[in-house]
């Protein structure tokens, strides 16, 4: 319980609409050990970005937390003032972004970035922070040369592995990261992948990792959770939920993507498109494009069941006779 | 030679060069540099490599958007450059129309759907009617698989998913009865999920609708699901083509070699591959003899900093542009 380095319970987030609210992140809860490397999956729309930056309390209006809580080292982020929450940015939790490009400040140098980030946290002496800087700059494979470049000098590769050196200039506890991967090519995302877990390794920071393909992360992260329609539809240990999905959605998501080696199998993929949030469904979520729905699913929303060391959100994995639950998301312990 | 041997799509000794840095210190930079290939009738083509590799610059000659350097496209046995009038190029474009790699942008947002199919119509098929032209909007919405069609050709941009957005990027190329369609990485921006009704629908187009296609992408998973034939392209030259199962069972060039080890397989049994590459590839500019990959090669010669290698048979249909292979010995770079 209080070993872990982030736990993240019944947390919810709402975006306030004109005509009403839409519920983006729906009772989420996880914990993260020291070190360990949690992979978030799901299609556009299912809340993992949203529910990254609920966690990184990054959320701006009309988004809103209306829920939960979010205990980093001990500490609750959630209603943590600004000026407290500046003391932890960098230092004990960075956030990398899905496009460095914009992330990353146009008009000034790599350095100079990575100059405010340690000044911020009153690293003062020029001399500290231009080795500090060439270190971290080293660490991703990257010439220290470059701290004189601009972002639009480098790479996109270059520009995403500048941004992790820049994570780790405080050697982090936790290191978040939304789709770091998603604008390089193959090539560029499978080293920069290994670099992640090589540093991963060598520093001990753990790691949320937030992508849509499932396959980038499957050598890589030790938890899955798959996220559909704000809510976690399945969760376990990454090799089982590859090896034997027991939720219709991860199993949907495993059979979208053609394999390079092995039989050339025809795929179908998952047919329909992601729900509406706005409009609530009455049972489950996946329902309307689950090939294994029966009548219960469309009555009453399922809880999270504990299935072999997992928990999946799927009335194909209740043990008992059909009992009926309270229709309040609330009810089950959403906990992993 | 006849008529009848000539391929689809031709390409011979295709080159672009961009002048790039000022009068003081003119540079060129080479972004397709002599490629030859072809496209035959009812065939998916698959153009693989990193970003900058010039697979995006070829689609854009093809298109007639860039003007060679040097080199010839001849569509149908016909010099493309030489269709000069508007008549010729008009049909031109018809038959061998683009889908871009970003459905968010590449769809006029102000318009409904049907605006982009319908003008299409107008300007590449003026004999219908436009009773006719929106007979033939419903057909190509529904082959696409975007139905009920005359519901969704009323529809704007915004209320469409991208996977429905990069359907109506082909249902505007198909209006125009395409013999080729060039589609510059058309799965790229999509979600995983949704990539592979994208690929079933490139298939199907092939396989009813006749239409070849010049698929550009990185992923080789998706290439290798939907294409005939592959080809692998470095720093603006062709590394490999061959028939698609051939190359990626016995990849001959170390560059498809690290581009398959790089291909994130989870049905692999497990593991992180060791051979790690951090290379780049480069800017070409004002090149000097030699194999372009020779800076990231672990197994490169000698000849390989001097000589050019050229695109040769390797075994049939299988070519490699690589001294090592060229010379019969075993390539094993990566993977």
């Amino acid at each position: 319980m209080s070993g872990n380095v982030l736990e993240v319970s019944g947390l919810s987030v709402e975006y306030l609409m004109d005509g009403g609210s839409v519920l983006a992140v729906d009772n989420v809860s996880f914990s993260l050990e020291p070190g360990e490397f949690v992979a978030v999956v799901g299609e556009s729309g299912c809340g993992k970005s949203t529910m990254l930056f609920a966690v990184a309390q990054l959320l701006t209006p009309p988004a809103e937390i209306i829920g939960g809580t979010v205990m980093f080292k001990g500490r609750n982020l959630v209603g943590l003032a600004d000026d407290s929450l500046t003391a932890i940015r960098w230092k004990d939790l960075s956030v990398v972004m899905q496009s460095a490009m914009n992330a990353l400040n146009p008009v000034k140098s790599i350095g100079a970035q990575f100059k405010d980030a340690m000044r911020a946290h009153g690293v003062t002496s020029a001399q500290e922070i231009a080795t500090r800087s060439a270190e971290v700059l080293k660490m991703v494979s990257i010439d220290p040369a470059h701290l004189q470049s601009y972002p639009h000098q480098l790479s996109g590769g270059m520009r995403q592995r500048s941004m992790i050196a820049m994570a780790l200039l405080f050697t982090p506890d936790l290191v978040i990261m939304d789709e770091p991967t998603s604008a390089l090519d193959v090539v560029a995302q499978r080293s920069l992948m290994v670099q992640i877990k090589e540093l991963q390794e060598q520093f001990g920071f753990a790691v949320i990792f937030v992508t849509h393909d499932m396959s980038l992360v499957s050598h890589f992260s030790d938890r899955l959770m798959v996220m559909y329609a704000g809510q976690v539809a399945e969760v376990g240990p990454t090799r089982q939920l590859f090896d034997a999905p027991q939720h219709p959605y991860t199993a949907g998501l495993m059979e979208a993507f053609p394999s390079i080696r092995g039989p050339k199998l025809p795929l179908a993929g998952i047919p329909g498109s992601p729900p509406n949030l706005a409009r609530r469904a009455e049972g489950c979520w996946f329902a309307p494009r689950c090939p294994k729905v029966f009548d219960r699913c469309k009555i009453e929303p399922p809880p999270l069941y504990p299935v072999q060391g997992r928990e999946v959100r799927c009335f194909l994995h209740d043990a008992a006779a059909p009992v009926l639950v309270p229709r309040s998301s609330e009810e089950a312990g959403d906990t992993i | 030679m006849t008529a009848t041997a000539d391929p689809l799509l031709r390409t011979e000794g295709l080159s672009k060069h961009f002048r790039i840095g000022n009068t003081l210190s003119p540079r060129t930079l080479h972004a397709v540099d002599d490629v030859s290939f072809s496209i035959g009738e009812r065939e998916i083509v698959a153009l693989a490599g990193e970003s900058g590799s010039g697979k995006s610059t070829i689609a854009r000659l093809l298109a007639k958007i860039y003007r060679p350097t040097s080199g010839k496209v001849f569509f149908e046995g016909k010099s493309v450059s030489s269709m000069r009038s508007r008549r010729d190029r008009l049909r031109y474009s018809g038959l061998a129309p683009m889908v871009f790699q970003d459905p968010f942008a590449s769809i006029n947002p102000v318009f409904r759907v049907s605006h982009g199919v319908m003008r299409g119509l107008k300007l590449h098929r003026p004999e219908l009617t436009s009773e006719q032209r929106l007979d033939e909007a419903k057909r190509v919405f529904e082959v696409v698989g975007l139905t009920p069609a005359a519901d969704v050709l009323e529809r704007y941009p915004h209320e469409l998913s991208g996977g429905q957005r990069q359907r109506v990027g082909f249902a505007q190329a198909l209006a125009m009865r395409p013999k080729l369609i060039i589609a510059d990485e058309p799965v790229s921006m999509l979600d995983v999920s949704i990539r592979i009704g994208l690929l079933n629908l490139m298939a199907k187009l092939r396989d009813d609708e006749d239409v070849s296609i010049l698929f550009i992408t990185h992923d080789l998973a998706s290439a290798r699901y939907v294409a005939d034939r592959l080809i692998v392209m470095y720093a603006g030259q062709i590394a490999e083509t061959g028939p698609m199962e051939e190359v990626l069972v016995n990849p001959k060039h170390p560059y498809t070699q690290l581009l398959l080890s790089a291909a994130p397989d989870p049905r692999a049994p497990l593991g992180v591959g060791a051979a790690t590459d951090r290379g780049e590839p480069p800017k070409v500019i004002n090149p000097t003899p030699g194999c372009r990959f020779r800076w990231r090669c672990p197994i490169a010669i000698d000849a390989c900093h001097t000589i050019t290698p050229q695109l040769l048979p390797i075994a049939d249909g299988h070519e490699a542009a690589c001294h090592v292979a060229q010379s019969g010995a075993e390539v094993k770079a990566f993977g």
